[in-house]
């Protein structure tokens, strides 16, 4: 293989599980975002408009929406001849049994070959968990002239949010000193976003010997602090842009929303630093005669004939006429039949809600099995899920799997309820 | 599949007027985010033609600029894939492609180099959706020499005299075919889509061409059709050409019915090149019935009937009603467009209007500022 300056590898094998039934069946990076795309397209686009051509995307947690996602990297310009696109999987090694990925860099560390095939200078650590743009160009640019041996990606955050972070402290030119996990009384509020540029052989030394020690190496509790330990040069670099971790039901739901305001904080629609994405379908979206959309967004080919307010929907989602759908987000392939009222949902791609259900009224109760998961008001229905007619449905419900009207006692569903029906297992 | 593909993609109309200045028919842009070339290329690719050719001639700048990667239609293969035939220069040659039977003579190697065993010929320009096997299964039990795809036009608005006509006896073999006529004696039209072996069109080819013939329709099939079996395959489903402004528009808003749409919404797809736009976007003031609307567009203003394409603005205070606006395009604050076909990268200043009749559109050129 030819050599590279620097590759990148991307974390895409958590589950994200406080994304609920978000993520059953996919992993967190491959959770739909802003109407046609996967939260995995943010990086990907960004490797791709910084001219980092070469990404290896490490999966675990339930792949096979993220596979398909991925493929060869087409929709990226990442499908090429030398480097481009490859899906990293945990698999067994030389006569040893396979494990799984314990740690973000155990996943790094049983990756070596792949890395070492290109020779790179250095190597861009990136998770597949958050919204936003950035050069990794210029970021590269700062770690060579501050001769770093890691250069960590930054936020300012407020004081008080800083104790939820990694925090870095460091001294007036962004040197760090010392490294805090989620700090009871941080001293700075400089947070790690999960971005790293590894100079690779120091990497490369430090993966191997943490391996030794830690069966669940991890870059935050083990490597940063080990290269801190021994000396090495490690720089934060401020990101002063738009950034968002999407890791809850209210956060995913809002950063969504986000996106439909007349001017939003997070723009799409500039040509500079495009996000692409796996278009499935080119088409152009219907507005029926009788519609009414105000204040959302809508994705290629959906067919909206009833109203539409304040939403994000996906491609190819079908609202029938008489069908109302406010403050929620709609994902792809899901039909909403007549005379439905959809309010504060999120609905999971490849589902089908009935004639006349009413979903997201009455108190808004925590739900009872998962109050830290769901508690914000908003219902979720999950993926290939089937709500029947004519039931109403409370708020911080959840739905999923095929159910029936017996699955709601009088018709309803009341808040805080769920109905989780498994699929067959496929053996 | 047992054939090849050849579209026949280099025509222009002098009656689409300026629509057609800058780009060949098939390219033109067609139901929001389609070229018209995407139909026929995706035709032949979802009926597993394995290698097609495209002739293009006449302005073909955005033609090419459309396919400049095959790997929308899966056409990016190392065995077959797509051929793009332009005209050229060489030592004995340095014509421009003297009629549709010359452009492929000139490409002749193409078919003297491929095995499979027919040959099956659409123009670039037609919306329609087909599977080509049905038409070569009838060419085949019917012994055919050459099969002409054709569609009854009685009681539709199209104008019979337009086309070339077939007439047919019961067994549907053509017993005359006469180009354009005065005065037609059938309302069967040939839709420009042929099926042929591929050892006989290069013996008529190399029949025709060194003698002067250079027309596939005149010289190869009207010429051939007593001494040939040449029939004719009727197709019952959605099909139209761009031959006019008016055309042109109808084909548009075709697609603003359900029964038109469903050739984009059922499976298997049209293709086309992706843009990687943002989703649609409406904001508080919009207002928008009975249209289509591709990605990347914001509207605050009203849209009633119409077909918008990629990244168009519609400002606040707006009406956009039985119009295409066309990519690029923006429209200001307070404008009215009515019963017009508005091209790429047009601006319409605040307060402007641009108002055709219903059966005379008003085309805006490319890239005008109004």
């Amino acid at each position: 293989m030819r050599k590279k300056e620097m590759l990148a590898m991307l974390l895409a094998g958590g589950q994200g599980s406080r994304l609920g039934i978000l993520t059953k069946d996919k992993a967190k990076p491959s959770v739909a975002f802003g109407g046609k795309y996967r939260i995995i397209d943010f990086p990907m686009s960004n490797c791709v408009n910084s001219g980092v051509d070469t990404v290896g995307v490490l999966t675990q947690y339930q792949p096979l929406i993220l596979n398909q996602h991925i493929g060869i990297g087409i929709p990226w310009d990442l499908d090429r001849k030398n480097g481009g696109a490859a899906i990293l999987a945990p698999h067994v090694k030389g006569g040893e049994q396979g494990e799984w990925y314990s740690g973000t860099a155990n996943a790094i560390y049983q990756n070596i070959g792949y890395i070492d095939t290109y020779n790179p200078e250095y190597v861009l650590i990136l998770s597949g968990d958050h919204i936003y743009k950035m050069d990794y160009s210029n970021m590269l640019a700062f770690h060579k002239k501050n001769n770093c041996d890691v250069t960590i990606a930054v936020l300012e955050v407020s004081m008080d949010e800083a104790s939820r972070f990694g925090i870095m402290n460091a001294d007036e030119n962004d040197k760090i000193y010392e490294f805090e996990e989620k700090p009871e009384h941080p001293k700075s509020n400089l947070a790690s976003m999960g971005i790293y540029i590894f100079t690779w052989d120091k990497l490369r030394e430090a993966l191997i010997e943490d391996n030794k020690v830690h069966a669940d190496s991890d870059f935050g509790k083990h490597i940063i602090p080990m290269m801190l330990n021994k000396g090495m040069t490690l720089y934060a670099y401020r990101f002063k842009d738009y950034w968002k971790d999407v890791g809850t039901i209210e956060s995913y739901w809002a950063a969504n929303m986000e996106l439909i305001e007349t001017l939003p904080h997070f723009n799409l629609y500039e040509d500079f630093w495009k996000i692409y994405t796996n278009n499935e379908s080119q088409l152009p979206q219907y507005t029926g005669k009788n519609a009414d959309i105000k204040t959302s967004i809508i994705s290629e080919g959906s067919s909206i004939l009833g109203k539409v307010h304040h939403s994000v929907i996906s491609t190819s989602v079908i609202i029938e006429e008489g069908a109302e759908v406010r403050d929620s987000i709609i994902m792809e392939h899901c039909i909403i039949r007549k005379g439905c009222v959809i309010d504060r949902c999120i609905i999971d791609q490849d589902t089908e809600i009935g004639e006349n259900v009413t979903m997201g009224v009455g108190d808004d109760v925590p739900n009872e099995d998962k109050p830290k998961i769901y508690n914000t008001g908003i219902t979720v229905v999950g993926n290939n899920t089937v709500v029947p007619p004519n039931v109403t449905i409370g708020k911080n419900c959840v739905i999923y799997g095929k159910t029936t009207a017996e699955d709601y006692p009088e018709g309803r569903l009341e808040s805080g309820k769920s109905v989780v029906i498994e699929k067959e297992a496929i053996l | 599949m047992k054939a090849i593909g050849i579209i026949m993609a280099g025509g222009n109309s002098e009656r689409l007027k300026q629509l057609c200045t800058l780009r060949a028919i098939s390219a033109m842009p067609v139901a929001s985010s389609f070229r018209a070339i995407d139909f026929s290329l995706s035709n032949m690719s979802n009926s597993n033609i394995k290698k097609v050719a495209v002739i293009t001639q006449y302005n073909s700048r955005s033609l090419h600029d459309h396919l400049s990667s095959a790997k929308w239609w899966d056409l990016d293969r190392k065995q077959g894939g797509l051929f793009i035939f332009t005209p050229f220069l060489s030592n004995d040659n340095s014509f421009w492609f003297r009629g549709t039977a010359d452009s492929i003579y000139q490409n002749i190697s193409f078919l003297k180099r491929s095995n499979e065993p027919y040959v099956i010929i659409a123009s670039g320009d037609a919306i329609y959706k087909m599977d080509f096997h049905d038409v070569l299964n009838y060419h085949i039990s019917k012994g055919a020499d050459i099969t002409i795809v054709c569609k009854d036009l009685a009681g539709t608005d199209r104008d019979i005299r337009d086309f070339g006509v077939m007439e047919l006896d019961e067994d549907m073999r053509l017993q005359h075919f006469e180009e354009k006529p005065l005065e037609p004696k059938s309302s069967i039209a040939s839709l420009g889509m042929y099926v042929i072996s591929r050892s006989l069109l290069i013996k008529l080819l190399e029949d025709a061409i060194p003698n002067g013939r250079y027309d596939l329709v005149k010289d190869i099939i009207i010429r051939n059709s007593k001494e040939l079996k040449v029939y004719g395959y009727k197709f019952d489903g959605y099909w139209t050409t761009l031959n006019s402004v008016n055309a042109y528009m109808k084909a548009n808003m075709d697609f603003l019915t359900e029964e038109v749409r469903s050739i984009l919404t059922t499976q298997p797809y049209i293709e086309t090149k992706p843009k990687d736009e943002p989703p649609a976007k409406y904001n508080a003031s919009a207002s928008v019935s009975d249209a289509l609307i591709a990605s990347g567009t914001i509207i605050d203003g009203s849209v009633n009937h119409s077909v918008l394409f990629r990244k168009v603005f519609v400002g606040k205070d707006s009406i956009v009603d039985n119009s295409i606006v066309m990519e690029s395009t923006i429209i200001g604050k307070g404008c009215t467009v009515k019963n017009a076909i508005i091209d790429k990268e047009v601006v319409i200043s605040d307060g402007k209007s641009v108002i055709g009749e219903p059966d005379n559109p008003i085309v805006i050129p490319k890239g005008e500022i109004v």
